[in-house]
């Protein structure tokens, strides 16, 4: 896709947020486009919720700008913003019944008490919940209520639709069809969502882009496909999916990449990174990515070393292997046709090289 | 369940005896033919006499109820208006405690405490402070230094009853009303308020039942032409218990048990209708 030339429908600018003497923000900027799913992805605290506030206007930066439609809407009030927000509590008006929820937003718009009636109609039906309109929410499941907020949101048609956690209180199941609801929704109306969570498997499922946050700051924004094949850091790496960080130092930097000496063992790694020789380096590779067998094998990026545990979990096996210099690594491979390996024998572990990437270590600095 | 010994209902028949006693006695002499100007507690014979010209502008007990009337209501209304917005506003502390910075913070709680004190002076003290404070301002004592002192005992039962209410209710109510596109004034009007409403009815209730019994601090501000209820009837008993106070306090009783009752009826209806309605969904 050309994102170039399109023009971001959202646009924040390095926005900074202080809460007395705690920065829950510390710089951050992302262009938003139209129709886009995009998922704010974090562990908790780590500033989505702050950063969908600004976007809402609950809560005003102490620096930086918010763009919508290239108009500075930074010290516009909440009522005036072309943007809605489904709260993760759902903060439905419990003196009203559903109805007059999802009325709500267009009574205060003035409308009138036909097309109030129609379009809460149309609402609820695409919501599915035709004849739920007199009911009060105390009357409703969780999954209803979820559905309501939603309704009371859209009915609006806001630019941008912004869901806090909506499905956090949610059991599995329902969770898992929320999500498909929720896409199929998306899609068909064309609206914007910003869309946060903490579980990155709803984020990979669902979102046209992610954008992962750490301590107030974006990590990493792109496709799902690029966080999980090509994370830059290793926060990225861990926090997507399951990965091994392998520990080493550039033995050698080509043009297309460079040899990583791991307690004597020199692989070859893909990187953009800026490395010189003898810098300290942090290769991740996805657990299922990695192949075992039982002698060593003529690939170029291999490892050997004691299978320490070996775990059947039906459709697949579950393997911690120690290497000689004392790291782990754990893979994952299908049942079928294994190789036969028990509990302290010496295997050796391959990869393609694409599969791994060298990361920028941000692990061992935080903690 | 375990069951309750037989001593158990002659205690609670005891502590409703002495209750009540005291009540009934006012009760049935409220119906005494006695022809006596004051009440000598010896029944002579059923008579209604006294509630026949209990309102008769000689005795001047109309004219003290509406005096105790007007002064509730006024002092009520504009309690509940002060309180309710009082509480909303500090409800909302967090949001401005970043604004106000850590003193602003404990400044805000201190008056928040401050408000609070009023019911907790002795009256006493309120009614002569406030007496020479009218005096000092050169006010003329009435209608207007009844309302404003009743004012300040009012308000702190309002304020408690809604603060408590609005600390149950979920802020983000607010935030989504703003968020829907609702201006600061409309979401209190259309969110904040009707949630608060019951807790602002039951301060309201409360404070009207303190305003009308209020004596001591009535008592130092009142004016030659306001003389409240509670005031009018110490007056009167000065000289012995006119009859008529008597009937006076039976048809304040069953005022209040009438009150109380319909209350009680109208909250036993409203959670018929809503388990009917439950019911009918299901």
């Amino acid at each position: 896709m050309p994102v170039a030339e399109r023009q971001a429908l959202l646009s924040l600018r390095d926005l900074h947020k202080v809460f007395d003497t705690q920065e829950a923000l510390s710089g951050v900027s992302l262009d938003v486009y139209e129709g886009e799913f995009l998922t704010l992805l974090g562990p908790s605290g780590c500033g989505k919720t702050t950063t969908l506030r600004i976007i809402a206007g609950l809560e005003m930066p102490s620096r930086g700008v918010v763009l919508l439609n290239g108009e500075d809407i930074t010290s516009l009030p909440p009522e005036k913003r072309q943007v809605n927000t489904v709260f993760q509590n759902y903060a439905l008006f419990p003196h009203m019944n559903v109805e007059k929820n999802i009325a709500y937003g267009l009574r205060m718009r003035g409308a009138s008490r036909q097309e109030m009636k129609e379009a809460t109609e149309k609402m609820l039906q695409l919501v599915q919940l035709e004849g739920y309109g007199k009911r009060q929410p105390s009357q409703l499941s969780g999954g209803q209520r979820q559905r309501v907020a939603i309704a009371r949101s859209l009915v609006l048609s806001p630019r941008i639709l912004l869901l806090d956690e909506p499905l956090g209180a949610l059991d599995l199941q329902l969770r898992r069809q929320m999500q498909q609801e929720l896409k199929r929704m998306q899609q068909s109306l064309g609206i914007t969502f910003i869309y946060i969570t903490h579980d990155q498997e709803e984020a990979l499922g669902m979102s046209d882009r992610i954008a992962l946050m750490r301590d107030g700051r974006f990590v990493q924004v792109g496709s799902p496909e690029a966080l999980y094949e090509k994370p830059e850091t290793a926060f990225a790496a861990s926090f997507i999916g399951e990965t091994n960080l392998l520990h080493g130092r550039a033995a050698a930097v080509r043009d297309d990449g460079v040899l990583m000496d791991v307690g004597g063992i020199t692989l070859p790694a893909d990187s953009d990174l800026w490395i010189s020789l003898g810098d300290p380096l942090c290769l991740s590779i996805r657990a299922e990515r990695l192949y075992m067998s039982a002698a060593p094998v003529k690939e170029p990026c291999q490892v050997s070393g004691i299978l320490t545990e070996s775990r059947y979990a039906g459709g697949e096996r579950v393997c911690v292997i120690r290497l000689p210099d004392g790291q782990v690594l754990k893979s994952r491979h299908p049942t079928e046709g294994e190789v036969p390996c028990v509990v302290g024998d010496k295997v050796c572990l391959w990869w393609h090289q694409a599969s791994a990437v060298i990361v920028r270590d941000d692990l061992e600095a935080a903690s | 369940m375990k069951k309750n010994s037989p001593w158990a209902g002659v205690y609670m028949a005891l502590v409703l005896v002495l209750l009540y006693l005291p009540i009934l006695v006012v009760v049935l002499f409220s119906f005494n033919s006695n022809p006596g100007r004051t009440a000598n507690f010896q029944f002579e014979g059923f008579s209604m006499q006294w509630y026949e010209n209990l309102f008769d502008p000689i005795t001047g007990y109309g004219q003290a109820l509406m005096n105790s009337l007007s002064i509730a209501f006024w002092s009520v209304l504009l309690s509940a208006v002060i309180g309710t917005l009082g509480a909303i506003g500090l409800a909302r502390r967090p949001v401005r405690k970043s604004v106000l910075g850590k003193a602003g913070a404990a400044a805000l709680s201190l008056g928040e405490q401050l408000a609070v004190l009023p019911i907790m002076i002795p009256e006493i003290i309120l009614g002569i402070a406030f007496m020479a404070l009218f005096t000092a301002l050169k006010m003329s004592f009435g209608m207007v230094t009844l309302v404003l002192s009743h004012i300040t005992f009012c308000v702190p039962y309002i304020f408690i009853t809604v603060k408590g209410r609005l600390a149950t209710l979920d802020p983000g109510l607010e935030e989504a009303a703003r968020d829907l596109g609702a201006s600061p004034l409309r979401a209190l009007t259309t969110v904040t308020l009707p949630l608060a409403l019951p807790a602002v009815i039951s301060g309201c209730l409360l404070a009207f039942a303190m305003s009308m019994d209020d004596f001591v601090i009535s008592f130092f501000v009142n004016g030659p032409t306001t003389t409240t209820l509670p005031l009018k009837v110490y007056s009167s008993v000065k000289v012995g218990v006119p009859p008529h106070v008597n009937a006076l306090c039976t048809v304040m009783l069953v005022a209040v048990f009438f009150l109380v009752g319909m209350g009680q009826l109208l909250q036993a209806r409203a959670e018929r209708r809503r388990l009917k309605s439950v019911k009918a969904d299901s």
